[in-house]
């Protein structure tokens, strides 16, 4: 019996509906409107985590701020383990990149003259983060993806979960995905495929992500042998709400806001990041790196000045003194969230707040093209690591990274599917094994064990392993007890026996993404014996640029574990310095 | 692949369910007993016009218990539909004036002046 | 004893059920739950088997947009304890079909969106190198609050128009193109009259306002289509007055 053709065969692919992916596609469809290109995601693209980013985005555009400035911003931010190649041309092109979303209709905020307005942002010494109020995501990723449907030729696969790559004779030769609503298993066949798949902070357990982070593209990349790289730096941002994770954003700190100790007490001062000031400072104190004020915060809850709450310890982020007009103008959608979520209102409220996980600096190893050394096959967005972001990342600069690396992977892989020869139809028996395996899930007789237990040990065990202050002892305790889950997982059952919507064997199935990730991000920082920007080890407290210069890959062993390997950091103007802030 | 999902159907009393939903019935209802009362000061109107007799006549006619339980019952729905539309114009219309959006409130406050003044315009037509 | 409250959940297997049934389960009353965090609770400790859409869990993504007690809400922003003693009816969003348990098929609202041409059309490019077209913080305010839609369709499941006529273009969709209209940056506000002058346009909006009540984003969709009716009036007159060369 043959094998069912694929549900569709395209030039370029794109995995992941959010700014990076819609942006690559629309990049495709502009320039090479002679070739297919289509959008698979797991959710309607306007529901894609894009959507919640809150602050702004970064480009260089007022007078007296020069690209020189956010190329160092970005490096220093980065704790030097950036590229600075890398950064030096994302700078040149994150400006042009919000001007286009500009022209698509974008609603930037604006000065009195209609001009676009920046604001600061934490680590940049300049005021060049262009927002949209305090909704900067959720109107870019609307713009893009209402610009989107102008090119009707596009072809959306929404709600297909990519369940793995094909991958034959070292290049790409498609997707095999689940359709949600029918539960049929088919190929989608492409010369080229773009990963965009964002972040995966739902490895932990207290996270700003939403449900849908669960890190899928990474997975497909790892195991398709293309490596992960630098997988140990996570981002703790330092706002988020207790108990539901919720992201307030940095802009309250750029428009002026305090963090405050129990004692009502400016505390970052303790911490070599400047002195306290009634306004904001820029690169000083409340402006200071996001890994720098995390850290800050497990200082302070150590000398037991963090206030306690049912819900955890948390400090206070102070708002009162901006006045309500600026609150509404400026920051309406905090004040929304903080009335709603906290029952609180910033105007007169303090609000609580403690680090989060947020972002994830590491991702699938590219260059600066989107290119893996997997032919055909890229990576953009959250999801990838050029690198730019180094061991830290600055608020604002991932936006136009989604922009800028979107519309260079959306090229890329148009110039490479341009001239590249069909996909095969010999992978067709990977398709079989893949629609075999996947039925086979479903299929497992339950034990007294279930995804959700085995997802949050896997939480539990990452937020001991890989907090912000991480040792030796700890990571490897934690590799161990993954390693263990890794064995549960495959013998758990799928209760539900439904094709149509089967959210239960979804679920097992990004459970199985983020155990391989969480791996990788326990091996790498087990690895990495320094402390350099997110990662911190109290057993290698100093920052070792001998040693540890470089990035690390993860790559995927025949026993799926991961092996890791180094490659050393570009640095091409700005040797390797120390990181000041608020001095 | 067939459609296997399932529509719900709407049922004939769905306007019964919510009370936002019974409010706009009523508010489209009313529309009718406007044009029952524009009818009725027609008729008055022409009976006026014919004389003394006819007037008379007409308001006889007025007194019989129908028409009071109708005309009440009407006067009511001619309330409903006046407060409702006030109420939804700002809505409806945007007004700007020297660059400033004018509140809703004011809106609304304004076509309740105006109605008064009209009425009093009638009234002193009609008593002088 | 940690208070308890029953959801009744609506339960429909395509490929099983002829038509949704309910299902009970009592969840724990906590007061910072959500109705949302009460369907994950279930979902992971009681019944694996549950099918629902969530996401961002902020009220920024539009996802989880279900009837509580029947009334669209959005399960996220919902609390729990606004429902105590209990029980709660959670039932698929209204309106649209039911394709399993709480999962609607919104197809229908995503053919809808391209119609309306929702995207800047300009007679002419001005080059991203020349810079941002300018636009004053007052321009952006005039259809600020249009471009807050999060495409939630809660407006779709309140309208009672569209539960009974569903080719109606619907409150979002047409907000969203007046959302575009009144972007001073856009010149396309002909073409999109054009498609919804239709019968299933504007003008299938008998200004019921239920929309409005229910977005939890103010969006004011009710406002934006009789806005739009205007308009479209205010644009037959002067086409049936003037003649070609002044319109």
């Amino acid at each position: 019996m043959s094998d069912p053709p694929p549900a569709g065969t395209h030039d370029v692919l794109l995995v992941g509906g959010g700014a990076a992916g819609l942006r690559a596609a629309i990049a495709v469809a502009e320039s090479r409107p002679d070739l297919d290109v289509a959008v698979v995601s797991k959710v309607y693209p306007m529901r894609s985590h894009t959507v919640s980013a809150e602050g702004g985005a970064a480009g260089v555009i007022a007078e007296g701020d020069t690209l020189e400035e956010h190329i160092y911003d970005t490096i220093s931010g980065s704790d030097w383990l950036g590229d600075q190649d890398a950064i030096e041309a994302f700078v040149h092109e994150a400006p042009r990149e919000l001007l286009r979303l500009e022209h698509w209709g974008c609603p930037w905020s604006r000065q009195q003259d209609g001009h676009v307005a920046v604001r600061a942002f934490g680590g940049m010494k300049k005021m060049r983060t262009w927002f949209a109020a305090d909704k900067t995501g959720f109107h870019m990723l609307h713009a893009l993806f209402q610009t989107s449907l102008k090119f009707g030729a596009v072809r959306r696969y929404d709600e297909w979960f990519v369940t793995k790559l094909l991958v034959d004779d070292g290049r790409v030769h498609g997707v095999v995905a689940v359709e949600l609503r029918t539960g049929r298993i088919e190929a989608i066949a492409a010369k080229a495929v773009i990963l965009a798949t964002g972040g995966c902070g739902k490895v932990f357990p207290f996270t700003t992500n939403a449900n849908i982070n669960t890190g899928d593209g990474m997975a497909l990349a790892y195991r398709a042998g293309a490596p992960l790289k630098d997988m140990e730096f996570v981002q703790y941002h330092p706002t988020g709400l207790p108990f539901t994770g919720i992201l307030i954003t940095e802009a309250t700190r750029a428009e002026g806001a305090w963090l405050l100790n129990k004692d009502g007490y400016r505390y970052l001062q303790d911490y070599d990041l400047g002195k306290p000031t009634p306004t904001p400072e820029l690169r000083s104190m409340e402006l200071g790196p996001r890994d720098r004020l995390s850290q800050a915060f497990i200082h302070e809850q150590e000398k037991g000045r963090t206030v306690e709450s049912p819900y955890g310890d948390v400090v206070h982020l102070d708002l009162r003194h901006l006045g309500a007009k600026l609150i509404d103008t400026k920051l309406p959608f905090v004040r929304e969230l903080c009335l709603k979520y906290e029952r609180i209102d910033p105007v007169t409220d303090l609000i609580p707040v403690r680090p989060v996980v947020h972002y994830m600096m590491g991702g699938v190893s590219t260059d600066g093209d989107g290119a893996t050394p997997v032919a055909g096959l890229f990576a953009a967005g959250e999801t990838a690591c050029v690198s730019i972001n180094g061991a830290n990342r600055l608020g604002s600069n991932s936006l136009p990274e989604c922009l800028v690396f979107g519309a260079r992977a959306g090229a890329a892989a148009a110039e490479y599917a341009g001239s590249a020869a069909p996909p095969s139809p010999t992978v067709a028996a990977q398709v079989s094994d893949e629609v075999r395996r996947i039925e086979g899930v479903m299929g497992e007789v339950p034990r007294d064990d279930s995804v959700a237990s085995i997802r949050t040990e896997m939480q539990e065990t990452m937020e001991e392993a890989a907090g912000i202050y991480r040792n030796g002892e700890a990571l490897a305790k934690g590799a161990d007890r993954l390693r263990e889950l890794q064995g549960r997982l495959p013998k758990v059952g799928v209760l539900d026996t439904s094709r149509s919507w089967n959210t239960e064997l979804v679920g097992a199935l990004e459970a199985a993404n983020m155990l391989d990730i969480a791996e990788c991000m326990l091996a790498s920082a087990l690895q990495r014996e320094e402390s350099r920007g997110a990662h911190q080890r109290t057993d290698f407290p100093a920052r070792d640029d001998e040693r540890f210069l470089v990035h690390q890959l993860n790559h995927r062993d025949a026993d799926g574990t991961p092996r890791v390997e180094k490659l050393p950091v570009t640095i091409t103007r700005w040797p390797p310095g120390e990181r000041v802030y608020g001095r | 692949m067939s459609d296997l999902s399932y529509r719900r159907p709407i049922s004939v009393w769905w306007w019964t369910r919510k009370r936002t939903y019974f409010l706009f019935v009523m508010r489209e209802l009313s529309s009718l007993f406007i044009a029952w009362l524009v009818l009725y000061l027609l008729l008055l109107i022409r009976a006026v016009d014919r004389g003394p007799a006819a007037y008379a006549d007409f308001l006889d006619r007025a007194a019989s218990p129908w028409l009071v339980v109708l005309n009440v019952v009407a006067f009511g729905f001619v309330l409903l539909h006046t407060v409702t539309w006030f109420s939804l114009t700002p809505q409806a219309m945007v007004v700007s004036v020297r660059g400033r959006r004018v509140p809703g409130a004011a809106i609304i406050a304004g076509q309740y002046a105006g109605l008064v003044v009209v009425s009093a315009i009638v009234y002193w037509l009609v008593t002088r | 004893m940690d208070d308890q409250i029953r959801l009744r959940v609506t339960r429909y297997r395509p490929d099983k059920d002829r038509e949704p049934t309910w299902q009970d389960y009592d969840v724990p009353l906590r007061e910072e739950w959500t109705v949302l965090d009460a369907l994950n609770h279930v979902k992971s400790d009681i019944d694996t088997t549950l099918a629902f859409r969530w996401s961002c869990r902020m009220g920024i993504c539009g996802s989880c947009g279900m009837n509580v007690e029947g009334e669209p809400r959005l399960t996220c922003a919902t609390f729990l304890s606004d429902y105590a003693p209990g029980p709660v009816r959670v039932e698929p969003l209204g309106n649209f079909p039911v394709a399993r348990d709480l999962v609607v098929d919104i197809e229908d609202f995503m053919e809808k969106l391209p119609r309306v041409k929702p995207w800047i059309i300009r007679d002419e490019e001005q080059p991203v190198d020349d810079g941002e077209y300018l636009q004053t913080p007052e321009e952006l305010d005039a259809y600020k609050q249009f471009s807050m839609c999060i495409n939630c369709m809660l407006c779709y499941a309140a309208c009672p128009v569209y539960g009974l006529d569903p080719d109606f273009v619907g409150p979002a969709a047409i907000a969203l193109a007046e959302r575009y209209d009144l972007d001073s940056r856009d010149q396309g506000a002909r073409e999109r009259l054009d498609v919804l002058i239709e019968h299933e346009g504007v003008y299938g909006c008998t200004f019921v306002g239920e929309c409005t009540r229910v977005c939890p984003k103010h969006v004011d969709p009710a406002g934006a289509i009789q806005r739009y009716k205007l308009k479209a009036a205010q644009q037959s007159v002067k086409a049936f007055l003037l003649p070609r060369a002044l319109r």
